[in-house]
């Protein structure tokens, strides 16, 4: 006779609570998930968080330019608490306002290139045969140039444009998500439950929709979260170089650009705080992305 | 072949326990394990997976990675005592003093590396001898495994040999230091039987050659059955009985190790369903008080809650408070 | 082996092929090609010959054929800005660009893999968590921000390395290298390490994790169980298999320190092919575009079939199945 020991709902541990755990098990994990929660909430509150909105001109006024951080404005109205820049745009909300496009530019382009990649790479792995090889083939191509020179190239072609720069963006990373979704499905294809499906004779759409795909986007999480970061950094870097945003929507690339004239007159603070605030964002998606990597990797699974 | 019982044993294992710390607990999965081999004798290391052997061979190796450690016992290695050795001298022991073999030969090789690198890394480790010496040591430790052209094998690389192949080579790696002991963690199990058989025979062969002591941790009664000269049952990290292969394979006495041979298919008489044990392993996080055998035992009693003793007669050891068969009466605590 | 160098010498002349296609099409897509390729300043009689002497009257096709000709040739028109043929212009900036490019490289394998290796050894140490730490920023931190700072830190504040520019080169085979004088390497530097920031944390992430992968295998157990040596069992069981996919990689990212040069040569003024680019672009100089286009299509091909021969040649699996196969 056995006595089986109260089991009670507490203590088993779901799949959810496991990962959970696992994850909060980091302080630097953590640390990277505050830093996001910040950054997300500066991007989507940051109209209503700016003392000013920077690209209003009649708010703007010249004579306030190149103030130091903790600069008061001409009529005493406005403390620049980071400064100000060469058109007398107040650094925090310039800051406010490019973290909020950079991040819109960094999601929305994903977003899209996961969409693609993704539906390409489970059709490839599912399909199989000529379209499978056909797509593979396009997606190594593109693969084997790095991000920064086909969207040079594209830019280059099509001119500097928030729309035009997405498209950039997209164009480059949805191959990335085609191969790993590919890769990804190619495992799952062989198991049983598809097979089960398929008996079953349910379309194929919703055999990759409602059964392959679930089972796909966990190990992409991780990766999609970099890609955001990345593509983030990208962004920055094309419109330094003067190819991505035009002026009237910049992102914390293009203000660091215009700030870094002045910084041999040591005038620093209208690159280098922008140049902060990117860094935050990015470290902190990479942050949370890496332990989210580590976590959801089976394979350094211990005890 | 067992040597006299006068001469000193070449292994002696007292209440070695490992143990490591998990998410979920601690967890002990070699409890108090005792043992002991005489040169020239093969010990058969019986159960099913989760009972600690494998680890068992480890902890004997000194090869516990944190988050496991070895807790306590005492290991006597030719009546050197080997627990709680430094890490270096434990070092010049393995593969020279003790080899192990493990299970899947297509992973013990690393695959980037030549054979004659790996196998001659083995000798250098612990011998004197010039690189030349060394190659023809390894050439003829092929040669003795029945690899045929051995000067070509030498240069070639792991994945070019077939599975019963690598298992060989890895025999020879374990053989080169002649060692007193050699544990074999299930090294026919990932083979084609065919290949089995051979091996099996050849590892006999080379222990009487030899006189290396062997340890063979399976979970495969068959193998044992003309293999070994003594065996150990373990369950749930405790040795449960332990006695002469004769003795245990015929006449076991404890309800796991009886249950165990008694459902072998080969036993059963045609016709009549299979005999299965009842319930599953037990979790090492969740185990039964007292006896951990006793939810699956078709002779529990209350008594079973408490950890039940360990008898020894007649050349046998016993961890049971009902044993089966007559000439032990039922034992009140 | 020679079956396999062949088909994919093959395969990458088609894939050349096929990016000369679209940079063609590119060209075409967006607009005028006469405005394109002709000088904006010509006259209208310059324009009309110039139209008949690059067959712009043609049609695509033929045009398509013409292009590859003089491609292959080594005309790929006149640079606007310079007035000299687009090549040499390229072939003359090339030398700097590849001298970054291979520093770079070779500063990110000496620090990476050191890094890399002790962090997966010591994981749970406060040193290997540090330095995956450390890591994150390398690959965080935009190149062209890293550069601004350390141009103010070095250059601005600090006053001890040069800011812009190459140093004073020295002709080595015909190609005049810069490393080879103090005043040259004072000025490489700096560009090196922003070029070579990313590239060190994706070294040491890599190695770090390909350690880890490894110490869990079963032929680091045997190799213990042989009684061998820590040292010998990292160095050489270890080190060989993580080595193959990290050197693939560094390789691979060959290709792309010279497209990120571009950014490097933007802040630093380092006369490569990056800034050559830049500015091109900016002026509107389209043959160079165009010729800088196909070169680093071409550089990316060889690259990748250089890798591909490379892998085969250091992993044994491939090499000596392909012989069977």
């Amino acid at each position: 006779m056995t006595e089986a020991s109260a089991v009670t709902p507490n203590d088993i541990e779901t799949p959810f609570r496991r990962f959970l755990r696992s994850y909060l098990a980091s302080k630097v994990a953590v640390f990277g998930l505050v830093l996001l929660a910040l950054v997300l909430f500066a991007a989507i509150a940051g109209p209503f968080l700016a003392p000013q909105n920077p690209y209003d001109l009649k708010v703007l006024d010249v004579m306030d330019s190149r103030l130091a951080p903790g600069g008061v404005s001409g009529d005493g109205k406005m403390t620049f608490l980071l400064g100000s820049d060469e058109q007398g745009r107040d650094m925090v909300s310039a800051i406010l306002y490019g973290i909020r496009t950079s991040v819109l530019v960094g999601v929305v382009s994903t977003a899209i290139a996961l969409v693609i990649g993704l539906s390409l790479g489970l059709w490839a792995a599912y399909l199989g045969g000529r379209f499978d090889g056909f797509v593979m083939r396009l997606v190594d191509i593109q693969l084997s140039f790095p991000p920064i020179l086909i969207a040079l190239i594209l830019l280059a072609l099509t001119g500097p444009g928030l729309g035009k720069i997405i498209v950039a963006l997209v164009a480059v990373k949805w191959a990335y998500y085609a191969r790993s979704a590919r890769s990804i499905a190619l495992v799952e294809r062989r198991k049983e439950y598809i097979e089960a499906a398929t008996c079953l004779g349910l379309s194929t759409n919703r055999i990759i929709f409602k059964h392959l795909l679930p089972n796909c986007l966990t190990p992409l999480l991780a990766v999609t979260a970099l890609q955001v970061a990345s593509a983030i950094t990208l962004e920055a870097t094309l419109s330094f170089l003067g190819l991505g945003l035009p002026p009237t929507e910049p992102s914390l690339g293009l203000l660091i650009s215009n700030g870094s004239q002045y910084l041999m007159s040591g005038k620093y603070w209208i690159s280098v705080f922008p140049g902060v605030a990117l860094l935050v964002v990015v470290v902190a998606i990479n942050l949370v992305a890496d332990q989210l990597r580590d976590v959801l990797n089976p394979r350094l699974q211990t005890q | 072949m067992v040597a006299p019982a006068s001469a000193q044993p070449t292994l002696v294992i007292e209440g070695l326990t490992t143990r490591f710390s998990t998410r979920g607990g601690t967890v002990t999965p070699v409890d108090g394990v005792s043992l002991s081999i005489q040169p020239g004798q093969i010990l058969g290391l019986v159960g099913e997976s989760g009972s600690g052997k494998s680890l068992t061979g480890y902890s004997i190796m000194g090869l516990i990675d944190a988050p496991g450690r070895i807790e306590s016992g005492s290991i006597r290695l030719n009546g050197r005592e080997l627990f709680g050795l430094p890490a270096d001298d434990m070092r010049k022991i393995r593969g020279n003093r003790i080899a192990m073999i493990f299970q899947d030969p297509m992973m013990t090789l690393n695959p980037v590396l030549r054979i004659d690198t790996q196998m001659m890394e083995a000798v250098l480790a612990h011998q004197k001898v010039s690189r030349d010496a060394a190659r023809a040591m390894c050439r003829d430790a092929l040669e003795r495994v029945g690899i045929a052209s051995p000067d070509e094998r030498l240069l070639s690389y792991p994945h070019q040999f077939s599975g019963g192949m690598r298992q060989r080579v890895a025999i020879a790696i374990a053989l080169l230091n002649k060692p007193d002991l050699i544990i074999c963690d299930e090294p026919t199990t990932a083979l084609d039987v065919t290949i089995q058989g051979q091996i099996l025979y050849e590892m006999q062969k080379l222990c009487a050659e030899t006189g290396a002591a062997l340890i063979w941790i399976t979970h495969d009664l068959s193998v044992i059955a003309g293999l070994a000269d003594t065996v150990s049952v373990m369950y749930a990290g405790k040795i449960v009985e332990s006695g002469t292969a004769k003795q245990v394979l015929e006449q076991p006495r404890h309800p796991y190790s009886h249950a165990l041979i008694a459902s072998a298919p080969s036993r059963n008489p045609r016709g009549q369903p299979l005999r299965q044990i009842p319930g599953m392993t037990p979790s090492l996080i969740r185990l039964p008080s007292g006896c951990a055998f006793r939810e699956r035992c078709d002779r529990v009693s209350e008594v079973c809650r408490q950890a039940p003793p360990v008898q020894t007669g007649d050349g046998r050891t016993l961890r049971c408070f009902h044993p089966v068969g007559a000439e032990y009466s039922e034992v009140r605590p | 082996m020679i079956a396999f160098i062949v088909r994919r010498v093959l395969q990458s002349v088609f894939v050349l092929l096929i990016m000369s296609l679209l940079v063609f099409v590119g060209i075409y897509a967006i607009g005028n090609p006469v405005d394109i390729l002709i000088n904006p300043e010509a006259t209208q009689a310059e324009r009309a010959a110039t139209i008949v002497a690059f067959g712009l009257d043609k049609p695509m096709w033929v045009q398509y054929g013409l292009f590859l000709q003089s491609a292959v040739a080594g005309d790929l028109g006149r640079s606007f800005a310079y007035s000299t043929p687009a090549l040499t212009l390229i072939a003359q900036r090339l030398p700097a660009t590849l001298e970054l490019a291979v520093v770079a490289m070779l500063v990110s394998i000496l620090l990476g893999v050191p890094l890399g290796l002790w962090a997966g050894l010591r994981r749970d140490g406060f040193a290997g968590r540090t330095i995956m730490s450390l890591s994150i920023l390398g690959f965080s931190l935009p190149t062209f921000w890293v550069g601004l700072m350390l141009i103010m830190l070095f250059s601005v504040n600090l006053g001890w390395l040069p800011s812009s520019g190459r140093g004073q080169t020295v002709e080595w085979l015909g190609i005049p290298l810069s490393f080879l004088t103090l005043d040259g390497l004072k000025h490489l530097v700096l560009p090196a390490l922003n070029l070579s920031l990313f590239n060190i944390a994706l070294v040491i992430r890599l190695t770090h994790s390909g350690t880890q992968e490894a110490m869990l295998q079963d032929y680091v157990k045997f190799a213990r169980a042989k009684g061998l040596a820590n040292r010998r069992i990292i160095g050489v069981h270890v080190l060989k298999n993580i080595l193959i996919p990290i050197v693939t990689v560094i390789a691979l990212q060959f290709g792309a320190l010279i497209a990120f040069a571009i950014v490097t040569e933007s802040i630093f003024a380092w006369p490569g092919i990056g800034k050559l680019i830049i500015d091109s672009i900016r002026v509107l100089d389209r043959p160079v575009v165009v010729a800088y286009l196909l070169l680093t299509v071409t550089l990316f091909i060889v690259i990748n079939l250089v890798v591909d021969v490379l892998y085969s040649v250091l992993d044994p699996r491939v090499r000596l199945s392909d012989a069977r196969g």
